[in-house]
């Protein structure tokens, strides 16, 4: 049966009828096979226009309909509901004459051009075939990936709502960064305070499973339907048993630094990061110890009276299945070794902002006193440089977003403790956008008298027992020189290697700082492109607790939406393989970049569910055996017959 | 088989060769006894070169009263052309056979350079030809481009392959005794391919090699960053070259919906790229000879008016 097509050709205000005559858009499509109806309005997308669209389909008896818009990644939706009263959604098909014409060309030209693409998208329209959409069910279970602030607020979050959680934190306690930073802008809060409730109650939690000291093997299928592989690391202690005594601490003969304490403490091969863990348990390193076995030291077995430690304790591997998965791996800082043009290398008085973190902290390395490492002396003066190895085309060029303002902690905490010690501060601008940071800014400035420069540091380098900071004052032009006691580098933040391996088992991009990348920059910041995973705090980017806070809600609030149905709905324009005529090549497998195309018995099998109908496969199948559901070669071929 | 030996009425055959190597007239040999059995069948009326017979015989025969006549090599003379055109008046069923007759296979790549430039090559500049003598007298028209059998004539049937390999053949003449002319695999080489469960998981290449530039690990070519036109080329041939250790050069011909075997191929292959965009060009240089290595057999169907340059 012939189509009896309607076209809405939209002005869009000025932003398309500005450029392209409409008018005579609408004139000539209706002169095109099929088109028995054709009209202009000022915004197709507006209450009225959407209405004018319901009228004319029962005055004109239309059957299906072309809107010459926008892009159909804005209003595809909007107006596939308004024709789903009428007949089935894909027989609406939007004609992009806004940025692929009108704004980017002007003339004359652009009117033929808009014409022309009018006239293909009704010629793949005719061609379309009705769809219903694909249903998906829903494993109502979630999984996040890793315990830092934002994935322990995303599972309570999700937990609260009824759902199970399943969280795997690869270090021996949750926490992350936050459980080693001091006090926390603006409030100057105890960051350990407002943290450990929140870890006690993600622990407590009947509805939270937590894989602590454990690591993601594999993750395969897809939203709704994900299956993961957890490596349970053996901590030798049994967490039901250990009374967390400390006895076996006191017994082992083996010293290591302590990374919770960026190093700058020691630990013993049985350990406890911090008092406040959870789960609240000793963990035996293995690569420390000294043998795990009875013969060789055991002096930890022997001490422990509850009889946790059990040196046979064996790797496991457990399954999950889950229907969300929400990433919330963190940050690293970049390695203050690769700055060593400026002198910023070994130097043990030039220390990183996390390292001044753990000094600052009552329970770090210093019990809370800033000392100058080299000599244990408090420093009389320190400096502060921002921006390391941020904004810096050589290292990270972006701005790491929260230096500006931890610096200014740190310079008030460090005016706090040694109130005749004098603070420099370089920096490039102050950017402190969040509620309260522009007073709390001013406010060190001002009260405390910390001594902000503007410029960079150009070299630091040592004379006895002082750093000599050199830099210029870009404010006055003036060279500075100030011999330090100690200096603190905000490093730049960065992306976690541990990220990039998650990323690459579940198909997601990674930007140059080691970021995880969005769908989309501004209207899915939460969002991976492929769907059912989502992502929070800073393995996305560089933010602060609240942002991360909030970011972990919103990706929850993600999950709580794809959990509200029993079933997923799809769109259906997904790839199809004539299986027959598949000889298994494998090059849709390889090269689709959601990882829908699997194998099955030697031939590709599209997983309907995954497939984004990128038509990456079509294009590079070399029995060009695949077809893009309303999107044939026909159809594609009638579309470049009307417009050359 | 038995109910047609009874009819005993032996289908008239017609074998020509056109402009090709001689490959084909002799895999039609490479059945072997099956050619005895077929002997029962069929009864040759027209095969210069296993016969003594002259043109003049062939245009004496009545229109439409050969069966089935196959026609090898590309039409690069007069004499082909006139030929093709007898031929076709005086069968039934008109048979492309081997891939020089169906898209020009290696000889059509002389439809890169115009007639002058291959008399300079062949019969002047050619280091071994010693008397320079340009053929002129008593020989039937060099024409200006090679073309394809179906170019000239209307064609009932295709035999693929360079010449069609045994099982291809056999299938064929199988059909074409029972009137059939669509026969053959539809599907790409890979599937019956001798290496194909040992494809990893994806293919990703960083490195394009040539065949004899890299210890073959007996793996799929393809992954292992050896071109191999499989994947683009129709199967049947069950994979000879394969078998020998030899990637498929795609002698087989595109597969049914494809237009293009060396188009396909390229796309295929640029979506494996597995480099930073900085490096593709260079990992793209790597490959050599690009026509001789995705359009070696369809050069001829590409570039039907011959020359890739504006000539006359
Ligand atoms: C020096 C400094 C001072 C700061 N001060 C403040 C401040 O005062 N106020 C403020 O608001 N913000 C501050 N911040 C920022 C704050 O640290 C971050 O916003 C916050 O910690 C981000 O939390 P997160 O959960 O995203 O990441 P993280 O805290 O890094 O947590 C990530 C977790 O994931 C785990 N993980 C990583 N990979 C895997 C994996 N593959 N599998 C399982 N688990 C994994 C990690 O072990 C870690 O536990 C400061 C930052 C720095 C560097
Ligand atoms: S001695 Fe035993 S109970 Fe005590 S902390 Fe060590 S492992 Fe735990
Ligand atoms: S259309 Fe895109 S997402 Fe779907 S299977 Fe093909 S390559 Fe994968
Ligand atoms: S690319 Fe085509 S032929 Fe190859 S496996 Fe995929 S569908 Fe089959
Ligand atoms: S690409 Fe070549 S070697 Fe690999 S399976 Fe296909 S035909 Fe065989
Ligand atoms: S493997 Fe390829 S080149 Fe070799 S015979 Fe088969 S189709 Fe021809």
């Amino acid at each position: 049966m012939a189509r009896r097509i309607g076209v809405f050709v939209c002005h869009c205000g000025v932003n398309i009828a500005g450029v392209v005559d409409v008018e005579r858009v609408a004139e000539e499509i209706k002169k095109h096979p099929n088109v028995v109806f054709a009209t202009t309005y000022q915004y197709m997308c507006s209450d009225p226009g959407q209405n004018l669209i319901r009228q004319k389909i029962e005055e004109e008896n239309l059957d299906a309909v072309v809107i010459a818009a926008c892009s159909p990644a804005m209003h595809e939706e909007t107006f596939r509901n308004v024709c789903k009263d009428y007949f089935n959604p894909y027989r609406c098909e939007m004609a992009n004459i806004r940025e692929q014409c009108s704004w980017v060309h002007d003339g004359k030209e652009a009117t033929e051009k808009a014409i022309k693409i009018v006239k293909a998208t009704v010629e793949k329209l005719k061609e379309n075939e009705d769809l219903l959409p694909i249903l998906v069910p829903v494993e109502k279970r979630c999984l996040v990936i890793g315990g830092g602030i934002a994935g322990i607020q995303a599972a309570l979050d999700i937990a609260d709502a009824g759902y199970e959680v399943i969280l795997v934190e690869k270090e021996p306690s949750i926490g992350g960064r936050m459980a080693q930073l001091s006090e926390t802008f603006p409030t100057l809060d105890c960051s350990q305070c407002i943290l450990t409730p929140k870890m006690v109650a993600l622990s407590r939690h009947p509805k939270v499973k937590l894989y602590a000291y454990s690591e993601i093997l594999d993750i395969s299928g897809y939203v709704g339907n994900f299956t993961v592989k957890i490596l349970k690391k053996p901590r030798y202690v049994d967490e039901d048993k250990c009374t967390v005594c400390g006895d076996c601490e006191k017994v082992c003969p083996v010293i290591v630094p302590n990374e919770f304490e960026m190093g700058r403490k020691p630990r013993k091969a049985i350990y406890i990061p911090f008092p406040q863990a959870v789960p609240s348990t000793y963990t035996l390193d293995r690569e420390a110890c000294l043998g795990l076995a009875p013969l060789t030291c055991a002096q930890c077995k022997d001490a422990c009276e509850a009889g946790a430690i059990d040196y046979d304790m064996q790797p496991k591997i457990v399954e999950e299945k889950v229907g969300a998965i929400i990433v919330a791996t963190g940050y690293n800082l970049y390695d203050k070794n690769k700055l060593v043009e400026y002198g910023y290398g070994e130097d043990d008085d030039i220390i990183t902002s996390l390292e001044f973190e753990r000094m600052l902290s009552a329970s770090g390395p210093t019990q809370g006193k800033i000392i100058k490492p080299s000599t244990g002396e408090v420093p009389k003066k320190i400096v502060f440089i921002q921006c390391a190895g941020s904004r810096d085309r050589q290292h990270m060029p972006y701005c790491s977003s929260i230096c500006c303002m931890y610096t200014a902690k740190h310079a008030l905490l460090y005016k706090h403790h040694v109130p005749d010690g004098e603070a420099y501060v370089f920096y490039i601008d102050i950017r402190a956008t969040g509620k309260g940071y522009e007073e709390f800014i001013a406010r060190v400035m001002e009260e405390e008298r910390i001594n902000y420069i503007r410029g960079k540091v150009a070299k630091i380098y040592r004379e006895g027992n002082k750093l000599i900071v050199c830099g210029v004052d870009t404010l006055t032009g003036r060279r500075i020189e100030i011999k330090a006691d100690l200096v603190v580098l905000a490093m730049a933040i960065v992306g976690k290697e541990e990220t990039k391996e998650i990323a690459k088992l579940l198909k997601v991009a990674i930007d140059e700082g080691g970021f995880l990348k969005e769908s989309h920059p501004k209207l899915k910041p939460v969002e991976a492109l492929s769907r059912g995973i989502y992502f929070a705090g800073c393995c996305q980017s560089p933010k602060d607790i609240p942002s991360a806070v909030a970011q972990a809600s919103a990706a929850a609030s993600k999950v709580l939406a794809l959990f509200a149905k029993d079933r997923l709905e799809k769109d259906p324009l997904v790839a199809v393989i004539d299986e027959e005529h598949c000889s298994g090549c494998g090059v849709c497998i390889s090269v689709c970049p959601y990882g829908a195309m699997t194998w099955q018995n030697g031939k590709a099998k599209c997983i309907e569910a995954l497939c984004e109908g990128c038509g990456t496969c079509a294009a590079a199948c070399p029995s060009n055996n695949i077809e893009m559901r309303n999107f044939k070669d026909e159809q594609i071929e009638k579309m470049v017959e009307v417009v050359i | 088989m038995e109910g047609k030996k009874m009819k005993n009425v032996k289908k008239k055959i017609a074998m020509y060769w056109g402009a090709g190597c001689g490959g084909c007239d002799v895999s039609l040999l490479g059945i072997h006894e099956k050619l005895l059995d077929l002997l029962d069948e069929i009864e040759i009326v027209f095969w210069p070169c296993a016969m003594d017979i002259k043109y003049e015989d062939l245009e004496k025969m009545e229109d439409k009263s050969i069966d089935i006549a196959f026609y090898n090599g590309a039409i690069r003379t007069e004499e082909n052309e006139e030929i093709a055109k007898l031929l076709r008046k005086k069968a039934k069923l008109m048979v492309a056979y081997g891939s020089c007759a169906i898209e020009g296979c290696v000889i059509g790549l002389a439809n890169l350079y115009n007639k002058k430039e291959i008399f300079e090559a062949v019969y002047l500049k050619n280091e071994t030809t010693k008397e320079k003598i340009l053929p002129s007298r008593d020989l039937p028209e060099f024409l200006p481009y090679l073309k394809t059998l179906d170019q000239v004539v209307k064609v009932d049937a295709f035999i693929p392959g360079c010449p069609p390999p045994k099982p291809v053949l056999e299938e064929a003449l199988d059909a074409l005794l029972q009137g059939k002319t669509k026969f053959g695999k539809e599907v790409a080489l890979c599937e019956e391919c001798p290496r194909k469960d040992t494809k990893p998981e994806k293919i990703e290449i960083s490195k394009f090699y040539r065949w004899h530039e890299k210890e073959d690990n007996g793996e799929c070519f393809l992954a292992q960053g050896i071109i191999c036109m499989g994947p683009a080329t129709r199967a049947g041939c069950k994979g000879e070259c394969i078998s020998a250790n030899i990637p498929c050069t795609g002698c087989m011909g595109a597969l049914p919906r494809v237009r293009d075997q060396g188009a396909a191929m390229l796309s295929a292959i640029a979506s494996l790229l597995d480099v930073e965009d900085e490096k593709e060009d260079e990992v793209i240089d790597s490959i050599k000879d690009i026509i001789g290595t995705f359009y070696k057999y369809s050069t001829a169907k590409l570039l039907p008016r011959g020359g890739m340059k504006d000539e006359s």
